[in-house]
């Protein structure tokens, strides 16, 4: 099976916005998921940019899913789902 | 940093797009418009009854976002006002703080309450336990006199079924000095007197009612007219943002500064002042020295525990030396302050050296609004590199390690901490003070108001642990402070 791939922007928007917290995620996704998801963090996900879109910060991927507002308990309800957990 | 997610984004969306609106053609229209944008027609109303009740707090934090005080607005004055009236402003305030009282609707007084858990049983403990008479039994369950009630809770304790509960106001729980109250009208009011400007309510408010009063405007102006502007960062502030704090230096001038220093500087001086302090008073006698570098413990020494004072530091804050530094370089610059909390807005109120403070929320949204990304950015060095022992200033423990490893006999030291100003460590200071010991031997004490230190100020953006990472990173590239003679 393919690996899940978790992108959390660390731009300075999404950082600023509450990000800096979802950096907790290198710890928790390893520990909870094993090597069946992957995190990374990445530079601007050039999501904020876009519009009045940076009020939706701090964003974060899973594979192709865009997460908004993102917080820890988000984006593992959307690893949860795509795993069928 | 606070935990209150939804209304700390809030927040700083406001302080984003007032900036925004400042940069923009027309300020005042764009401002006037924040409330509409942000609760547009037909939106689905995320938090309260409606859009327009959503709009008025919006409209209200906007207000605080702009300087002024929410408790005097009186709905007839059109955020253009506001905006105008920043712009026309001379003077800033002392009083830092403003409540979005119409949020406090919503928070229960506190009281003692008797759920729908008492069973009404025989042995009636808490009627028993209660010295003051303020429990009866009507109609088989336990009813509590709220007029004779002293919120002991004594019968809280007694309940086997714990089926009484203490309801709390968060703001006034998580207030060291009981300056903020929640009075009859329901409303919570802050009394300036008694206000250290520690920042624990903004922080605890779960509605974000407490705001700080913000200098943005002010500062936007500065930077629009031919003054120049000079920052001046705290040692905590490695770690809030993304990239290396030379990189953060770029960001920093990009966004509208033209110089900026690192306070660690002042930092050094404040902890080689102090390491000397220490072993002159030891030698006289004394049994132990308090630091003196925390903003909001000198406002609690000032208006609540001036027995304290002869055991405190003589020695200027990290701020105080810096402000001083750069005054020097730029005689006619305005300097702004960059803090992690309200505190130094109070000390830097008082500071003829520093015209005004923000914080690193407020500094955030400026990147936001520029539309700058740290990580691209090139470095740029600091004329004078901080040591290791002053860039930890920032964190708890940090300060008391400076002062110690600036002096000639690290023996000499036995330190403790106050990791946080509260009732109990108040209670902890006043005893030393009245006692002039402390506890185990203890000769030097670090006091910080906020627990975990300055990366537990109310205006940070990270959380501690990993903010502290950030620090330690840096501090071990650099030199070891100088040891004074
Ligand atoms: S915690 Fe205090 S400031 Fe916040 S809503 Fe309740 S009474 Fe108002
Ligand atoms: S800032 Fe601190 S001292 Fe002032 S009212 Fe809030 S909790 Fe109390
Ligand atoms: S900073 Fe995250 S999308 Fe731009």
């Amino acid at each position: 099976m393919e690996k899940i791939s978790v992108k959390v922007c660390l731009g300075t928007t999404c950082f600023v916005m509450g990000g800096s917290n979802l950096q907790e995620l290198n710890d928790i996704i390893p520990r909870k998921y094993g090597d069946k998801v992957e995190v990374m963090g990445s530079n601007c996900l050039g999501l904020c940019s876009i519009n009045w879109e940076y009020s939706r910060a701090p964003y974060v991927k899973v594979d192709e899913e865009i997460v908004h507002e993102a917080t820890v308990e988000k984006v593992l309800a959307v690893i949860d789902k795509k795993l069928g957990n | 940093m606070s935990n209150l997610g939804q209304a700390i984004h809030i927040k700083k969306e406001i302080l984003i797009r007032i900036i925004k609106a400042f940069l923009s053609e027309d300020f005042e229209k764009q401002a006037r418009l924040i409330p509409y944008v942000m609760r547009p027609k037909g939106m689905e109303v995320p938090y309260r009854c409606c859009v327009y009740k959503e709009r008025a707090i919006i409209k209200d934090r906007t207000i605080a976002g702009l300087g002024f005080p929410i408790e005097e607005d009186d709905e007839t004055v059109s955020l253009a006002d506001y905006a105008r009236e920043a712009l026309e402003r001379e003077e800033i305030s002392d009083k830092n703080l403003t409540v979005l009282q119409a949020a406090c609707k919503g928070c229960a007084t506190n009281r003692i309450y008797v759920t729908d858990l008492c069973q009404g049983c025989v042995a009636r403990p808490c009627v028993n336990s209660c010295k003051f008479g303020a429990i009866s039994i009507v109609n088989g369950k336990s009813v509590i006199d709220d007029s004779k009630c002293k919120k002991c809770k004594m019968c809280v304790n007694a309940c086997p079924y714990n089926a009484i509960v203490k309801v709390t106001v968060p703001c006034e729980d998580s207030c060291p000095v009981g300056a903020i109250k929640k009075d009859e009208t329901g409303f919570a009011s802050i009394d300036y007197e008694k206000c250290i400007n520690c920042g624990k309510c903004t922080a605890a408010c779960p509605f974000g009612a407490v705001h700080e009063r913000s200098q943005i405007v002010d500062i936007l102006k500065a930077m629009k007219s031919d003054k120049r502007v000079i920052a001046l960062v705290a040692p905590s502030i490695v770690g809030q943002f993304p990239g290396t704090i030379y990189q953060l230096k770029t960001a920093m001038i990009n966004s509208g500064f033209d110089d900026v220093f690192e306070v660690a500087q002042g930092a050094d001086i404040t902890a080689n002042n102090e390491a000397k302090e220490f072993m002159e008073r030891i030698e006289e006698g004394q049994d132990f020295m308090t630091t003196s570098c925390c903003a909001g413990y000198n406002q609690l020494i000032k208006k609540h525990l001036s027995e304290i004072q002869p055991f405190v530091s003589d020695t200027k804050t990290p701020m105080y030396y810096t402000a001083e530094i750069a005054k020097q370089h730029y005689p006619d610059a305005k300097i702004v302050f960059v803090s992690p909390c309200v505190a130094k807005r109070a000390e830097g109120f008082e500071n003829e050296n520093v015209d005004y403070v923000m914080n690193y929320e407020e500094l955030g949204a400026l990147f936001v609004a520029k539309k700058i990304q740290i990580t691209e950015l090139e470095e740029t060095p600091f004329i004078v590199e901080s040591s290791k022992q002053a860039r930890i200033f920032g964190y708890s423990g940090g300060v008391a390690e400076s002062v110690t490893m600036s002096l000639p006999d690290e023996e000499l030291v036995k330190p403790c901490i106050i990791n946080g100003l509260n009732k109990e460590s108040i209670k902890t200071l006043k005893k030393y003070a009245a006692t002039g010991k402390c506890e185990g031997g203890c000769n030097l004490v670090e006091v910080m108001c906020c627990e975990g230190g300055c990366i537990g100020g109310n205006a940070t953006l990270n959380t501690q642990r990993i903010a502290k990472k950030a620090i330690d990173n840096l501090a071990n590239n650099s030199q070891d402070i100088p040891k004074v003679e």
